[in-house]
């Protein structure tokens, strides 16, 4: 499924996430990472943890409704992959991001923007790893 | 008003996840592609979150303490193992395979798609099946950041 090469929309977006690390840093002195604040939504803690993390994520699941005041256009959704695939990977991202403890925002961004060695370390295995993961499922098996 | 905050925080990095084109999985995979259908749009988003946040950082940590908390709260470790890179591995593999990453999805359930929440699922239960993975372990250190 072809895409169209959007690097005016991708880098103002880009701006817009680190925008939002950059204010949450300033004002509750977190990291901006969606694996913890989905993670620590799902882990007993006390009612001021739970309620920040759940105004976060009230707030991101408002975007594309933003977007389409702003723009007149939802963000397109397009899921080239079969059910299986979709919850098969789920499954090992939910694994893979406990176990290394964040993902592409907590890591890729915040961690990275801290100069973190471990951040730093998880990126570079990550981004490696989808990279070979697509070649194998598009070009070796051919899905 | 800490919650006023946190929901227009949540609001901007969302609008900037759709507006992105992360919270689309035919473009995330379509980078990651370079042999095929290659879309190298999410070199713009990741290099302008990196350069925005890394300017942030540098002026918010100037403040010896949040607006609205007492302290920072960032982790600490340096230690490199098999945990991180091991998980890393994983997240990768899942995400090359769905093409959603928890970033990407969770503003994406916005959209109301079905395929959001099929996906959204299936990663709180491997979180928790990590979790569970964790304490049959025997270990104690706390895992998810």
């Amino acid at each position: 499924m072809e895409t169209v090469f959007t690097p005016w929309a991708s880098l103002g977006g880009g701006v817009l996430i680190g925008l939002a690390a950059t204010l949450l840093m300033l004002f509750l002195g977190r990291i901006m990472g969606a694996t913890g604040i989905l993670a620590g939504l799902l882990t007993p803690s006390s009612g001021s943890e739970f309620a920040w993390r759940g105004a976060v994520l009230l707030g991101m699941v408002s975007g594309p409704l933003a977007l389409l005041v702003i723009t007149g256009n939802m963000p397109a959704v397009q899921v080239p992959v079969s059910t299986p695939m979709l919850i098969g990977g789920g499954l090992l991202v939910g694994v893979g991001v406990t176990f290394g403890s964040g993902c592409t925002s907590g890591h890729g961004v915040c961690g990275m923007a801290r100069l973190s060695p471990r951040s730093i370390a998880a990126t570079l295995t990550f981004m490696i790893a989808t990279f070979a993961t697509v070649y194998v499922v598009r070009h070796v098996i051919g899905v | 008003m800490r919650l006023i905050f946190s929901y227009l925080i949540g609001l901007v990095f969302g609008t900037g996840i759709a507006l992105s084109g992360m919270a689309n999985p035919a473009k995330v995979l379509n980078f990651f592609d370079v042999a095929g259908s290659w879309d190298p749009s999410l070199i713009f988003v990741m290099g302008g979150a990196l350069v925005t946040t890394f300017i942030g950082y540098r002026l918010v940590f100037g403040r010896t303490a949040p607006v609205l908390a007492d302290a920072f709260q960032v982790p600490v470790s340096r230690t490199i193992d098999a945990r991180l890179l091991g998980g890393s591995v994983v997240f990768g593999v899942g995400w090359g395979i769905a093409g959603f990453c928890p970033g990407g999805a969770l503003p994406a359930l916005g959209t109301g798609r079905w395929e959001v929440f099929a996906f959204t699922a299936a990663v709180i239960a491997g979180i928790f099946l990590a979790k569970f993975l964790q304490s049959q372990g025997g270990r104690t250190r706390r895992a998810a950041a």
